[in-house]
């Protein structure tokens, strides 16, 4: 079992972080060398001004008018996400690691407060579940890879939980959540995990194309 | 919750569809999509294709979607879906009957309208997949029946209604006599070089609705505009040709369209109360020439009234009775922000001006714009049912009080006649110009 986890926690996170950090410089490097190649007019329409205008809408919670109508939605949403970021990067069991692996030393939460944060993470990943499958507009636009993306994103914050609470074997736990955390971080760039990535793109150039051009809200 | 799988059979003959389609082979729909997705489209359709997250948020924005009960195969991501993801997917080994429903999806059942860019979160474009898949059609020759034939008048004569040249001039000398019993001295300037405004129009407006070339030079006349007209071709704005996929003849086209005003050595194009005419001068087919921007200022109706009523240049006699509302046209509002500036000028024009509600860039379509409405008979009542959600915003506001409804736009007009008409809303329709002619201080 302790070579299990040494080696998800060392070779595996290694090269988890290589393909991540690696795999999303060459998405966004691709995705530019395309534009250049292919549409280089999307930089003449780019502003940074209504770049982060429209950027600015879209992640502050209900500050469009989609998100004021759709608000329980948005309340799920946002706090998914933003725990979904919170708790691996200052989780006090990580800021350890940090510090031992890389000399990082930043803030940490309490671990009761990262415990609350963690269900809400898996809470939201059981709302977008059961909205997938209930509501008609997102089954009919639903493939096999929006639920296997689901899972990634969902395994390692379940796996934390229970190795946490060591309710289960807590040493294979420990290595399914290191495993899991490894399989997310490298499959952000290559799925569609990628929105982390380009969203920021498609909305900034929308939003260019909006203030610039149309002269008009895109929110 | 409405079953996902329920959608009604379209039972549609057209004659362009339906003919494209029985020369289609699969080898042949397999090289087109691949040239098209390889040779035509680059970093935003792929990064749209796999950023898009399957959340949905996009449906309540589209009006077929509502219209529909909410039927998952009208909603933005559900014609996504349909088409070109599938398309991507099989890498172009569709069946002929898929590019069938295809057609009938990117051309009757999206306006184009970009109401669901905004209410996706990552601001995906759909309109302009949509754009692609009717590129595809058209390479394919699939293309509706009326719509084709809209652009085929483009190319044989340079604008949208077959007007041969001839009858451009005598229309405008017609419409210049009947003017003159009103205002004597009132001209139609033909072929002025030097003036400042170039007044362009589509051509429906000399076809049938000549009455519009007349309201436009009493305007002109009573502002003291020094204005003229083109007699050659490039006097048309218009472009269907862009809707349906043929970006070479729109690109023909908006050039005559800008070489005429270059030749006429205007400082401006000013152009009528339409909407996809001004989507094509302002945003698409300077794109398509290559100027990032178009190479003259181009002021819409709706800007140009502002400008004048403000000036002071037209004064308002007595004010339009009558409790109007306003529907703001995607082309202009979403697509050039002219919202505003459309109160301002229907507040200056009317006594009473009651909102419709969603408005300005939230707006409903009219759900004839985008060439829907071009498609003809086959498809009106695709539009007329696609759109019942229009009919009840429409309704409240009548129970509001409106008695008129204001349609700055030439396809929002005739496909919200059909609206009002087949849900029996009784609201009179009118064009700004209307109004203003009918307002304004004339010379006595």
């Amino acid at each position: 079992m302790h070579s299990f986890y040494n080696f998800v926690s060392g070779p595996l996170a290694w090269i988890a972080f290589l393909l991540f950090i690696g795999g999303s410089i060459f998405r966004i490097g691709r995705m530019l060398v395309l534009v250049a190649q292919k549409e280089p007019f999307i930089f003449t329409y780019m502003s940074w001004r209504y770049s982060f205008r429209s950027i600015l809408h879209w992640i502050v919670p209900f500050a469009t008018v989609n998100w004021r109508r759709q608000p329980v939605l948005t309340v799920v949403t946002f706090a998914f996400h933003l725990c979904l970021l919170a708790v691996p990067v200052f989780l006090l069991a990580h800021a350890v690691l940090w510090e031992d692996s890389f000399g990082i030393r930043w803030w940490s939460l309490p671990d009761t407060l990262a415990d609350t944060l963690t269900v809400i993470v898996i809470l939201g990943a059981v709302f977008f579940l059961v909205r997938r499958i209930t509501r008609p507009e997102v089954r009919f636009v639903t493939s096999a890879s929006d639920y296997v993306i689901l899972a990634i994103v969902s395994a390692p914050f379940i796996t934390g939980f229970l190795a946490y609470h060591q309710w289960f074997a807590y040493p294979l736990m420990m290595g399914l959540h290191v495993l899991a955390g490894d399989i997310m971080l490298a499959a952000i760039p290559f799925t569609r995990l990628s929105h982390m990535i380009f969203s920021p793109f498609t909305r900034a150039y929308m939003g260019s194309e909006f203030g610039k051009v149309r002269h008009a809200r895109d929110w | 919750m409405a079953e996902p799988s329920k959608q009604e059979k379209t039972a549609v003959v057209d004659d362009g569809i339906d003919v494209g389609v029985s020369r289609l082979t699969e080898e042949k729909i397999q090289s087109v999509i691949n040239s098209v997705i390889d040779n035509e489209t680059g970093v935003r359709l792929k990064t749209y294709v796999e950023t898009c997250i399957h959340c949905g948020l996009c449906s309540e924005a589209c009006h077929y979607y509502l219209s529909h009960d909410k039927d998952p195969h009208y909603s933005p991501v559900g014609k996504v879906k349909q088409t070109i993801w599938e398309m991507i997917r099989k890498k172009g080994r569709v069946s002929p009957e898929f590019i069938r429903q295809a057609a009938i999806i990117a051309h009757t059942q999206c306006n184009l309208c970009k109401r669901c860019a905004q209410y996706c979160p990552f601001g995906i474009d759909i309109a302009y997949m949509m754009s692609i898949v009717r590129r595809i059609i058209h390479r394919l020759g699939v293309t509706p029946l009326y719509i084709q034939d809209t652009a085929h008048s483009h190319s044989v004569t340079m604008n949208q209604m077959w007007v041969k040249g001839d009858e451009w001039p005598d229309t405008l000398q017609w419409q210049e006599e009947e003017a003159q019993a009103e205002i004597p001295d009132l001209r139609i300037p033909l072929e002025k070089e030097g003036a400042d405004i170039m007044y362009s129009v589509i051509a429906p407006e000399p076809k049938f609705q000549a009455q519009l070339l007349y309201q436009a030079a009493v305007i002109m006349h009573v502002a003291g505009v020094d204005w003229t007209m083109p007699a050659s071709v490039g006097w048309d704005n218009s472009d269907m040709a862009m809707y349906t996929g043929d970006n070479e003849i729109m690109g023909r086209i908006k050039r005559a369209h800008f070489e005429t005003a270059e030749r006429l050595k205007v400082k401006k194009i000013v152009m009528g109360e339409c909407g996809h005419a001004f989507r094509s001068v302002y945003d698409m087919g300077n794109r398509w020439l290559g100027w990032s921007m178009p190479p003259f200022t181009i002021v819409h109706a709706i800007e140009f009234y502002y400008d004048l009523i403000k000036a002071g240049r037209i004064q308002i006699a007595r004010k339009f009775k009558p409790p109007v509302t306003l529907h703001d046209p995607c082309n202009v509002v979403r697509g050039a922000g002219l919202g505003e500036k459309a109160r301002y000028v229907a507040h200056a024009l009317c006594e009473t001006v009651i909102e419709m509600y969603p408005n300005r860039e939230h707006n409903y379509c009219c759900c004839a714009g985008g060439g829907v409405i071009n498609t003809g008979p086959p498809f009106k009542m695709a539009r007329v049912e696609g759109n019942r959600v229009k009919a009840e915003q429409l309704f409240e506001t009548k129970t509001k009080g409106a008695e008129v409804l204001i349609a700055p736009c030439h396809n929002c007009h005739s496909g919200l006649e059909d609206i009002v008409h087949h849900y029996e809303i009784g609201l009179e329709i009118k064009f700004f110009s209307d109004i203003i002619y009918e307002v304004m201080e004339k010379p006595a």
